[in-house]
């Protein structure tokens, strides 16, 4: 029987082995995808652009009709629970500039970073795992065809392209939603609500979160990838990596929501 | 006898457990060569070294004379355009129809027009009998016919090497007969180097030239196929007689092993 200080640093040290091991791997992933993302193009190897599209359909597009929904949803919540305190101060016209400053600055972006990473980076990881449990990866290898330019890249670029896009709708309809409840159940003049919301945001609110969302949509793609290309067993572990996917996904949004607010905060 | 591909001191590693312990033979060229083996004898393992999937511990690969376990990315690309694998569940992509899963070595390393590519597409499908479903979906086929579609993208650059892993895994006889047969006649008609993996004895005797014989990570045999059948050595025998493995332990180590310790 070992001792307990022997398992105990035994047990710390594998798991800063396999803590290591897994930081090698994401960046060895990360550096891939950039090179056949920025780097090839150049070098005669193009970007998969049909593919591209059809991931931008499917991560995009496909996407606006939740997103839209819960962003309306969320701009009424945020008008209640506002007006819920402002009400007391007889400021209700703040209403506006909450709504405003908080869905464009954190939640249109973050809001569209979760359901993306719920609908999408799932589906990244479920489709490169049962891929590579198929050998359909062996395969393209085999084909001398680069997996990563293969399924990465197009990825990469349709949820670059269209977490952005989508975090702009979130804020245009949860703002529109702010707007409905305030002109309704507040009985706030629609044009005094428009002006307090154009005065109370500036274009660095929008911008900040679109930067966001361009981030979210780079750590959503390489960890779905990351999960995906991990898979080695059969079906039981695709399930398993794709679950992994969407929490490791869902932290990490968090993670660098943190950060770029913290930047943000002192920087602009 | 002209190798075409030739493997020396292959020594491969998963995780601690030594799989093959450094092994050496040649393939010859232009002929079907069949590596043969039990379950976990680590030959298909020894498939994805020859194709360049994994790189090994230590020895070297050499086909045409170029070692592939040595070289980089680019070039091991070179090299595997010369090569067509196909895989035991045919890797076909089920996000595409059949013509484009042919079509997709051609579309990458070519720089063909489309109509070339749909007409070579044609031929290839054809060539495998499988002329009229081009715009099926992998997922819309039985396993034998995705196996001859995987032959058809295997065969899409017209290559020199042709790797099977275990074609008639998972089969039926007659299916499986009729992919033997689609072997011989490529082997005739082509003149290509085709490697096989498997541990289907009635394949073993139809289609190859030249066998090699792994046995827990070790070659036991290579040669001519009558060589094989006129071999002596009991592991060997005991293969081609379908004679199960007996147990070689004491009832006393039957009783160690089942207490744990």
């Amino acid at each position: 029987m070992p001792s307990i200080a022997e398992s105990f640093f035994g047990g710390l040290g594998r798991r800063t082995l396999a803590a290591l091991k897994g930081i090698h791997e994401v960046s060895k992933l990360i550096n891939t995808t950039f090179y056949w993302f920025l780097v090839s193009p150049f070098k005669g190897k193009p970007i998969r652009l049909r593919a591209s599209i059809s991931e931008i359909v499917k991560a995009g597009y496909n996407s606006v009709p939740i997103v839209a929904v819960i962003s309306l949803f969320v701009g009424i919540i945020l008008a209640l629970q506002s007006a819920y305190q402002l009400k007391r101060v007889g400021a209700l016209i703040y209403v506006a500039n909450l709504v405003g400053v908080s869905i464009t600055r954190e939640l249109g972006p973050i809001l569209t970073a979760i359901i993306v990473a719920g609908r999408s980076g799932s589906a990244f990881a479920a489709e490169i795992g049962s891929m590579k449990a198929a050998e359909e990866i062996d395969a393209l290898v085999s084909m001398g065809i680069n997996p990563v330019r293969f399924l990465v890249v197009p990825k990469l670029i349709a949820l670059a392209l269209m977490l952005p896009a989508l975090t702009l709708i979130a804020d245009a309809i949860g703002l529109f939603g702010g707007f409905l409840l305030a002109t309704t159940a507040l009985e706030i003049h629609p044009y005094n609500y428009f002006q307090q919301t154009v005065n109370a945001l500036l274009i660095k609110d929008v911008v900040t979160g679109l930067v966001k969302a361009l981030a979210f949509g780079v750590v959503i793609t390489i960890v779905g990838a990351y999960q995906g290309f991990k898979v080695e067993g059969g079906a039981e572990e695709v399930g398993r990596r794709t679950t992994a996917s969407v929490v490791a996904s869902i932290f990490l949004v968090i993670v660098f929501d943190l950060f770029f607010t913290a930047l943000f905060y002192y920087f602009t | 006898m002209d190798k075409a591909i030739e493997v020396e001191n292959l020594v491969t590693h998963y995780g601690d457990r030594e799989i093959l312990k450094k092994i050496s033979f040649g393939i010859p060229r232009g002929k079907t060569t069949v590596i043969l083996g039990g379950s976990g004898c680590g030959k298909s393992t020894l498939l994805k070294h020859l194709i360049g999937l994994l790189k090994p511990t230590r020895g070297s690969i050499l086909i045409n004379g170029n070692d592939i376990t040595s070289m980089s990315e680019d070039d091991l690309n070179v090299v595997r355009k010369k090569m067509g694998v196909l895989f035991q569940g045919a890797a076909l992509l089920n996000s595409m129809t059949l013509a484009d899963n042919v079509a997709l070595p051609l579309r990458e390393h070519t720089r063909l027009e489309e109509s070339t590519i749909r007409i070579m597409v044609r031929m290839k499908l054809d060539l495998v009998g499988l002329s009229g479903f081009e715009g099926f979906y992998p997922s819309q086929l039985s396993g034998g016919m995705k196996k001859r579609a995987g032959l058809a993208r295997a065969m899409a650059l017209d290559p020199e090497f042709l790797f099977f892993d275990e074609p008639s895994a998972g089969l039926d006889p007659v299916t499986a007969a009729g992919l033997d047969e689609l072997i011989l006649r490529l082997r005739n008609v082509f003149k290509m180097t085709i490697t096989v993996v498997t541990h289907e004895l009635p394949s073993v005797f139809m289609i190859a030239d030249y066998v090699i014989m792994l046995d827990l990570g070790e070659v036991i045999f290579a040669g001519p196929l009558d060589e094989l059948r006129a071999s002596g050595n009991p592991r060997i025998k005991m293969f081609l007689e379908r004679r199960p493995e007996t147990a070689d332990y004491s009832p006393e180590d039957y009783f160690r092993f089942i207490a744990g310790d």
